[in-house]
């Protein structure tokens, strides 16, 4: 992304319920514009998921957002912006995402969000949006961190 | 025509298997080819190294030819191609849909459009000639979790659906937090069998009253928190009631809803098919809950299960029957839904 989001938001965002997780998805999806890549990464199960359908609702998108695990893209066309949500968890490079032309949606007429982003690190444009998932000290409380890369 | 049988073609590379399947007057198979990267991914431990679209590319001529052999046909013989068109991933479906175009095109042979979800229904018109709809169609995979009515060959409504992870996802990636390895599903069942299904008290999730939707994300959560805390104070993970009690909060749920699904629509037969039908405490419950309540219970074996080109062929054949053939500027369809 061109401006720097990145000022608009703190570092680091702690949610402890699912309603904010939710409230922080609904503002990410209010600076998001065509073009933009958002690079999710964190372990399994830490809410990578549950992130991208909240920024989905935010985008307007109508459909239910599903795990894109299998697929490794799902498309949605019923938000302001098409959302193209990818998961490259079966990937196993930069490479793989190349073979599937992955990178095309990039830079596109769309916001991209990619889950597991680190495993194909390389084939991130460098204006990305880095956020890392992970778990806080409570079951429900999660720490959404911005990082460049 | 084979003696005077027709044939049909079904062509599918909507995600890791390039299949191709021959089948004669849409119910007998004649051949069915699949070019699985199965022995890869559990060299890769569960990592798929290549579900590129150059792998399709690679392996399409050759496994049409294998299937041609297999039936012992040409592409003379050949009277409807049919091929998947969506859901899947888009660069893998685009080679098959503009493979069968070509050999549509080039031997003037009608092509039918197939949705690849009606094909995993379709599997079960293979695995059982009688079968006829309407019925209570249950798809789990890797990819979906559906409970439809089946009301037509190629016509379902959807009652319920997975709104997070599907089941088969689940199990792969259960597996691998526990050390079973890919593929998760067949592993989690074999280790289940030895474990104690009551072990863990995991949360069975049915949503609101009423839904046939799913949920297995939260599930997904719950065993890596049990295993978090089992690490932290220093015990031993027994795997194998781990899996035995996953498995348990999988499956109750998925049958209790297909066997209340059709109770309430009257349908007296679920047909299940996706490659999670291959799971035997799954068919356990369906059979047992089905039982009590009059349904009949029928899964196709598993090799019609995963994905693979015959059940694309049956599909196709009932579409064609209807006259609905695709033209040539038919295109893959991503997202496509039932």
């Amino acid at each position: 992304m061109n401006r720097d989001i990145r000022q608009s938001f703190n570092e680091v965002t702690v949610c402890n319920s699912e309603p904010e997780t939710e409230a922080f998805g609904l503002r990410l999806s209010g600076v998001l514009e065509a073009g933009d890549v958002v690079a999710l990464t964190g372990d399994l199960g830490a809410g990578k998921t549950t992130l991208t359908k909240a920024i989905a609702r935010g985008l307007g998108v109508r459909e239910t957002v599903t795990s894109p695990t299998f697929m490794i893209l799902k498309e949605y066309r019923s938000g302001q912006l098409p959302l193209y949500h990818f998961d490259v968890y079966r990937l196993q490079s930069a490479e793989d995402l190349y073979d599937i032309g992955g990178d095309e949606y990039f830079d596109g007429d769309g916001v991209c969000i990619v889950e597991w982003a680190d495993i194909v690190r390389e084939a991130i444009p460098e204006d990305a949006l880095w956020i890392r998932v992970g778990y806080g000290d409570e079951e429900e409380t999660r720490i959404y961190t911005i990082c460049n890369q | 025509m084979l003696n005077g049988r027709t044939l049909t073609m079904g062509i599918e590379t909507s995600c890791d298997e390039t299949a191709v399947g021959i089948v004669a007057d849409g119910r007998t198979v004649l051949a069915n080819v699949i070019s699985s990267q199965i022995d890869i991914h559990t060299a890769y431990g569960g990592v798929v190294p290549e579900i590129a679209s150059r792998r399709h590319l690679e392996s399409i001529n050759d496994v049409i030819d294998r299937a041609l052999r297999e039936a012992d046909c040409t592409l003379d013989d050949i009277d409807v191609i049919g091929v998947t068109y969506g859901p899947g991933l888009v660069g893998a479906l685009l080679i098959g849909v503009a493979t069968a175009k070509a050999i549509s095109y080039a031997r003037d042979i009608p092509l039918v459009a197939v949705n690849h979800m009606h094909g995993h229904i379709a599997a079960n018109y293979l695995a059982y000639p009688e079968l006829e709809p309407p019925f209570l169609g249950l798809v789990v995979s890797g990819g979906h979790t559906n409970i439809v009515r089946v009301t037509d060959y190629n016509a379902c409504e959807i009652i319920g659906r997975t709104r997070d992870d599907a089941a088969g996802e689940a199990f792969d990636k259960v597996a691998r937090v526990i050390g079973l390895g890919y593929p998760g599903g067949p592993k989690v069942d074999r280790a289940a069998r030895q474990g104690n299904r009551d072990a863990i008290a995991f949360k069975r999730v049915y949503l609101e009253s009423g839904s046939y939707d799913f949920s297995f994300s939260g599930l997904k959560t719950q065993v890596l928190n049990y295993l978090n805390t089992e690490r932290q104070a220093g015990r031993e993970i027994p795997v194998n009631d781990v899996a035995a009690s996953f498995q348990e909060a999988v499956m109750e749920v998925i049958a209790t809803k297909a066997v209340t699904a059709a109770k309430e629509f009257g349908d007296d037969l679920i047909a299940v098919s996706g490659g999670v039908a291959a799971n035997s405490r799954l068919r356990e419950l369906l059979t047992q809950m089905g039982g009590e309540a009059g349904i009949r219970v029928i899964w196709p074996e598993p090799v019609l299960c995963t994905d693979n080109g015959v059940m694309i062929a049956c599909a196709a054949y009932y579409n064609w029957l209807k006259g609905e053939c695709a033209d040539r500027s038919l295109d893959a369809v991503p997202g496509l839904d039932f």
